[in-house]
């Protein structure tokens, strides 16, 4: 029987990227995916006719584009479009427009606050300098602080470095802003309620915080470090949706010779004489391998897929208590038009760009209670954007589709399991809201495919349907994630690896966790490494 | 005495520049009033983001006001030969309803303009290019007795209709059997009693038509066109992003890649279709024209430099640098003429004119870039590029792939 020199499991993009890059390597790669389809969160599916949903992520700003450049990826099919102007709908009919140019776009927050129109500019330096500092960890291996190894000696010498250059001041501010609430966090700068809820939901997507929970500040900066070719805080499309991403990484891979085996869950991880090698199929097919690479998130690797007599001491109940809370839904919808929006109009540019349904401060924090006793929030967040009015090759001329991605909806409810009918219900809650913004807009709905975490689970491989694999707070962060001592992507068996977003950097289309995953395995085998560095622009200021 | 005389007099009207048919329209879109020149119309930067306006070309469509332009009828028995004389391409070649790019030389083979030459009738030409051709072309017509030139740049409105989904909207619009049509033809449809000529042509690489119609009819031209194009994304696009879709083609840009061989004050200043990597334009098989034998004697002896497509390592763009042998910028080789951020590919572009001895070594540029009004310096390793930076496969298909 063949024996692979790599198989990676989970067709995801870090998956693929991780798989593109060993099979550039020389290696002989497989990669297995229970779906038949490939993508994992990255992918485009087309459930009514002509109409295609990024079922799952829908945007992206951080995938790296030096992996793009070096992958090739564009002529593999991937283009990434930056798309513009967000409309955000607070309390009684207000709403906040975020244009595209600088003059605009102040004369806007003037509106509602000439003090906090100032503060913006203060906030987005800020950003940018520490996003900057994590922008350059992205690809780059986590030292681990407690080795002796010059490598790792060397990488936290570099990380002292650049943490040093911002300046000592800034230094105790960023060590408060890891552990801070992303509420506490803009009080420093914003007087305005609404502004401070705009400014305030990219610290709620896709974790289980509140706006007040200590934490949320980090995860506002994770979602707005990214960039779409230098302009930080820039989101793109992928055209053709974000299937378009992994399509593009697995015709990387293919050139290289690597192999792609959809309809191939994996039941468990072989180990042989303690070293992991290859995997037994749910069909139960084996496919040897001489290292076997898990996409999969850590709770699901450790406590699923390999059998906990074959893990160290501890390894299974660190798995088992890894945080990985789901609290995000999806609701994607075909529409017949394109929806107007109160308060918002109706031009090319601010009407075909995003829309946030936010309400206040308070509302958000209300809509976290809500899941904390097991119910989705009645008034939720909900974060949207309609691709088609930006990718012509995702509905039919004239006819449109609405990415919602909703905050907060839980991965258990306390009155019992998610049944059709309350997966149904809540996805009334998401049109309803919008409805109330959108006079009309329940008419021009064709189809709906609603995903709450149960069905990010199951469909996905998720899990809780955490979209990050896992929390992103300090404690599951750099050199703790998604343990501490096992940072560097290699696991507690040997000859195994993880590649997937519970491992550093963390969440988000960035390929960046597959890519530094190859780089070490590279390593252990002592081939060259062809990962290449990061390659971060110099950031320019972005409202927004 | 006043300043102001009566309101229905301009004063300042000899100092206003022209405005194009489409003017209406375009004042109303272009919201961030930026406004530039050429030829003495009034011209779009941008009207909106010039990356918007870029991506538009790249991912759905746009239309670029090409009426400052310059076009001229060359017609009768003679214009063929007269052509032919002067242009560096082959024109017995040309077949009606088709549309080729050339250049044309003085004497001693320097590049006075590049263009495209459309033959509409045996006997009929238009030639476009970027600058007024008039004296040039009446120099070139002497001797040949039957043949008239006329310059139509002002009486035609010109649309540039570029993006992967024009195909589609020119459907809409309409204009049966377009998909047929293939890269470099011309179709002829008739038009408010009027013939509007479609060309598969354009300056982005990517697919693209341009559409041709008599002045008075530009605006009528332009509203069917965004009526069609209204669930495409139609939108204009200004100088800012044309100059960057055609920089990722690998298209030369007069001013930035080339000085007109006619306005260049040293003679080092100024370059031969060889040196453009144009070759491709000159075809020394046919009988004499102008630059000939220049051309000949100097592809004989060897190229001075040559203009390169560079793929520059990091993102730092490369404007303005000076190119190098080795790290240490010891041996002068080249400039880069024009460079970017290649949004499409993620990729530092440039082209460069490289000392051709020097393009299967080391090359390096000395970029200058700027952090928060600080000037810093680096050292880039370049890539030379044989293809066009970005390529889309749809750009060549006949039908083009709808999207």
């Amino acid at each position: 029987m063949k024996t692979y020199d790599a198989v990676i499991i989970g067709a995801g993009h870090n998956g693929l990227t991780n798989a593109a890059y060993l099979a550039k390597a020389g290696l002989d790669v497989v990669i297995v995916e229970k779906n038949d389809y490939i993508g994992g969160a990255a992918v485009s599916r087309q459930l009514e006719n002509g109409y295609w949903y990024s079922s799952c992520s829908y945007v992206c700003s951080m995938m790296r584009q030096v992996i793009h450049r070096d992958l090739n990826l564009t002529k593999h099919g991937l283009m990434l479009v930056p798309y513009l102007g967000t409309a955000a709908f607070g309390e009684n009919g207000q709403t906040l427009m975020a244009y595209t140019a600088e003059g605009p776009a102040y004369n806007e927050l003037k509106r509602f606050s000439a003090h906090d129109a100032d503060a913006m500019y203060r906030l987005l330096a800020d950003l940018d300098r520490y996003s900057t500092l994590i922008r350059k960890t992205l690809l780059r291996t986590p030292p681990d602080p407690g080795s002796f190894k010059p490598r790792d000696i060397k990488e936290l010498m570099f990380l002292a470095k650049t943490f040093w250059e911002m300046g000592e001041a800034e230094i105790y501010e960023y060590i408060r802003f890891f552990t801070m609430s992303a509420a506490e966090f803009l009080d420093d700068y914003f007087e305005n309620d609404f502004i401070k809820a705009t400014m305030a939901t990219p610290g709620i997507i896709g974790t289980a915080l509140g706006v007040d929970s200590p934490g949320s500040a980090y995860i506002l900066l994770h979602h707005v470090m990214g960039d779409v070719d230098g302009t930080i805080g820039a989101w793109g499309l992928a055209r053709g949706g974000m299937g378009a991403i992994s399509n593009a990484l697995a015709g990387a891979l293919q050139e290289h010779g690597g192999e792609i085996r959809t309809n191939a869950g994996v039941d468990q991880v072989l180990v042989k004489n303690g070293k992991a090698a290859g995997v037994v199929l749910e069909n139960g097919d084996e496919i040897h391998a001489k290292l076997v690479v898990s996409n999969l998130d850590a709770k699901r690797t450790f406590t699923k897929i390999v059998d906990r007599d074959d893990l160290p001491p501890g390894i299974f109940e660190r798995a088992k208590n890894f945080k990985i809370r789901g609290s995000s839904g999806k609701v994607n919808i075909a529409l017949d038009g394109l929806p107007k929006f109160n308060g918002v109009p109706d031009n090319r540019y601010i009407n075909r760009g995003g829309q946030a349904f936010i309400g206040s401060m308070e509302k958000l924090e209300r809509a976290y209670d809500d899941w904390k006793r097991g119910k989705w929030s009645s008034d939720p967040f909900i974060e949207s954007v309609i691709p088609s009015a930006w990718d012509p090759t995702v509905a039919p001329p004239g006819k449109h589709w609405m990415s919602n991605f909703i905050q907060y909806c839980p991965p258990q409810l306390a009155d019992g399991p998610w049944t059709p009918e309350k997966r149904d219900a809540f996805g009334q809650t998401v049109i309803d809201k919008i409805e109330r913004h959108s006079p009309g807009f329940k008419d021009l709905i064709v189809h709906m495919e609603v995903r709450t975490p149960y069905e990010i689970e199951n469909e996905v491989g998720l899990t809780e349907g955490n979209i990050f694999q896992g929390e992103l707070t300090i404690d599951q962060l750099l050199f703790n994630r998604p343990f501490p001592g096992y940072a560097q992507y290699r696991m507690p068996v040997k000859n195994m690896y993880m590649c997937g977003s519970s491992t550093h950097p963390g969440g988000g289309v960035s390929s960046a966790c597959g890519a530094n995953a190859a780089r070490e395995i590279l390593m252990d085998l002592k081939k060259p490494n062809t990962v290449p560095e990061d390659d971060c622009h110099d950031t320019q200021y972005n409202i927004f | 005495m006043t300043l102001n005389t009566t309101s229905s007099e301009d004063r300042f009207a000899g100092e206003r520049l022209k405005r194009t048919p489409f003017y209406p329209r375009l004042k109303e879109l272009n919201l961030r009033e930026a406004w530039d020149e050429w030829n003495g119309y009034k011209f779009a930067d941008h009207f909106y983001d010039t990356d918007y306006e870029y991506f538009c070309i790249r991912n759905q469509c746009g239309t670029y006001d090409i009426t400052p332009m310059q076009k001229h009828l060359i017609e009768g028995p003679d214009a063929e030969a007269m052509l032919n004389r002067m242009v560096t391409r082959d024109m017995t070649k040309l077949r009606v309803n088709r549309v080729t790019y050339l250049c044309w030389c003085d004497d001693g083979g320097r590049m006075i303009d590049d263009g495209t030459i459309f033959r509409l009738g045996e006997e009929k030409f238009m030639l476009t290019c970027g600058s007024p051709s008039n004296a040039w072309l009446a120099k070139s017509a002497v001797g040949f007795d039957n043949v008239t030139i006329t310059d139509i740049t002002d009486d035609t409105a010109a649309i540039a209709f570029q993006g992967p989904v024009t195909c589609e909207v020119l459907k809409k619009m309409g204009l049966e059997g377009i998909e047929n049509l293939k890269r470099f033809g011309i179709m002829t449809f008739p038009f408010e009693g009027e013939t509007m000529i479609v060309s598969r042509t354009g300056f982005t690489g990517d697919l693209g038509y341009e559409l041709w119609v008599p002045a008075e009819l530009g605006l009528k031209m332009w509203d069917k066109l965004y009526a069609a194009g209204e669930d495409y994304g139609i939108q204009p696009v200004g100088e800012g992003a044309v100059n960057m879709a055609r920089l990722e083609a690998g298209l030369i840009m007069p001013y930035l890649d080339f000085s007109e061989a006619l306005k260049t004050v040293h003679y080092k200043h100024d370059q031969s279709p060889l040196m453009l990597n144009i070759g491709f334009t000159v075809d020394f098989k046919k009988p004499h024209f102008n630059g000939r034998e220049a051309l000949l004697a100097e592809k004989e002896k060897g190229l001075d430099y040559i203009l390169t497509k560079l793929d520059i390592e990091g993102n730092k763009v490369a404007e303005e640098a000076i190119l190098y042998a080795e790290e240490e910028c010891k041996t002068e080789i080249g400039y880069v003429t024009s460079a970017m951020w290649s949004p499409a590919v993620k990729a530092n572009i440039a082209l460069a004119m490289v000392k051709p001895e020097y393009l299967e070594k080391e090359i390096w540029a000395e970029i200058y870039f700027y952090k928060e009004l600080r000037p810093y310096r680096k050292m880039a390793i370049c890539t030379v590029r044989d293809k066009p930076f970005y390529m889309p496969p749809h750009a060549s298909q006949t039908p083009p792939a709808i999207f």
